[in-house]
């Protein structure tokens, strides 16, 4: 239940709304929950509602994680 | 990091099986963690010293009978419209189910978004229209935010039977659980969008237990497996993420400044686990006039669960679905006694669906 889908979002409406698509399918979703939207955005959708814009997958936590990784599968850098 | 998917797979999983040298039970909270992981053989990869529980992730099996029938108590009142997902319908209460109302000619409606409510309740102005709301953090913040607008539009025929409920004070239960000894959580992504890195601090800080918040693909779970693994090993636990892309430490502040507006922490009762303190969310005063409960002066009886029913022992990982004498022969999708058996995301269905067989790999 807590499934969320990957939306890109295609229009503003007013009333915090917007039209988000993804793939073929094209939704209109609220967007009281996350501020700043913009038509591009790619967002993560839960029931009907914007709940995070998705950004890009790095953080220096996570880089860290694929270092430690590497060693231990006993990669290159 | 590597750039081609399976070499990255690979990687992690080499990574995993040198780690693993120890017997180590890590639980994933999540149900969609749950269904994700059959979904990519996840439990075939890992080393045998690794132990995967499921825990209490999915909000239809943790909602207690007794709510449901509260909920089943409204959909028989004259004048009354109850809304809620389309998980909920085929939930079994005492006697009867939501979609068994609907066959005798009460009305229920399936919504995919609880803003839908405001349109339902301006529309049939003759009705009394209840959301039955469920769900965790995730989900919580759709329902502050209807709240907000039936009182922005000063409606009066609407309201919310609210059983939402809050993770954090769930994981606490399990790490307290001498029984399950639980070294680390996969935590839920979707929950953790909305509620950040800090509430889970207390995991590491008072209990010891290592955590990492995990996406849904099958490389997001396994490179949370492998930050936990590193954690226990190195006896570093702590909250971490694997799920840059989605959760920021802070969560979102916006929902979470809804929440708090409109919801204060109280008791809440989860199915199988019984009462835990603060774990739900209570309407605050000033919202009170939207609590279906006091709206209605509602009864919320304590129910026991079905004969043989064994949900409470499987949202809390002390056993696996087939150590249910019900499962696959009393409780089937198409006729579930528990609710694990109901929602997609529950263990049991997830178990039917994918490890109904003999395979001990679905034992671990």
């Amino acid at each position: 239940m807590c499934l969320a889908i990957p939306y890109r979002i295609i229009e503003l409406l007013d009333g915090n709304r917007a039209f988000a698509s993804t793939g073929n399918v094209r939704a209109e979703v609220r967007t009281d929950l996350v501020k700043g939207l913009e038509v591009g955005d790619p967002v993560l959708v839960h029931a009907g509602f914007v709940i995070e814009k998705i950004d890009q997958d790095y953080s220096e936590e996570l880089e860290s994680l694929w270092s430690r990784i590497r060693d231990l599968a006993g990669e290159d850098r | 990091m590597p750039t081609c998917g399976l070499s990255r797979v690979g990687s992690i999983l080499k990574a995993i099986h040198r780690l693993a040298e120890r017997p180590m039970v890590l639980m994933e909270v999540c149900g969609t963690h749950t269904v994700s992981i059959f979904r990519h053989g996840i439990r075939e990869l890992l080393p045998p010293s690794i132990r995967l529980l499921s825990g209490p992730g999915c909000p239809v099996c943790v909602t207690d009978q007794g709510d449901i029938d509260a909920a089943l108590s409204l959909a028989r009142r004259k004048n009354t419209m109850i809304a809620t997902y389309g998980d909920m319908l085929r939930v079994p209460g005492s006697r009867t189910s939501l979609a068994e109302e609907r066959s005798s000619g009460h009305d229920i409606r399936i919504i995919t978004s609880a803003s839908q409510c405001i349109d339902l309740a301006l529309e049939n102005p003759e009705k009394e229209v209840i959301f039955f709301a469920v769900g965790f953090e995730t989900t919580a913040p759709a329902t502050a935010s209807l709240v907000l607008e039936a009182a922005d539009k000063g409606l009066h025929n609407l309201s919310v039977i609210n059983f939402h409920k809050r993770t954090p004070p769930v994981l606490e239960a399990l790490a307290l659980d001498p029984s399950l000894r639980i070294d680390g959580f996969i935590l839920p992504g979707h929950v953790s969008v909305i509620l950040g890195h800090g509430p889970y601090s207390f995991l590491a800080e008072k209990y010891g237990k290592a955590s990492c918040i995990a996406g849904f693909e099958g490389e997001d779970i396994l490179l949370a497996i492998a930050d936990l693994c590193l954690q226990i090993r190195e006896k570093t636990p702590r909250a971490s993420s694997a799920y840059p892309r989605a959760v920021r430490p802070e969560g979102n502040p916006r929902a979470l400044e809804l929440l708090d507006r409109v919801f204060s922490s109280g008791p809440a009762r989860w199915r199988g686990i019984g009462p835990i303190p603060s774990s739900g969310f209570a309407f605050r005063k000033e919202f009170s006039p939207f609590d279906a409960i006091m709206k209605w002066d509602l009864h919320v009886p304590q129910v026991a669960a079905p004969e043989g029913c064994r949900c409470g022992d499987v949202l809390s990982g002390k056993i696996t679905p087939r150590e249910c004498p019900l499962f696959s022969t009393a409780c089937t999708p198409i006729r579930p006694v528990g609710p694990c058996m109901v929602s997609s995301e529950g263990t049991c269905a997830a178990y039917f669906r994918f490890a109904r067989g003999g395979n001990t790999v679905w034992e671990r």
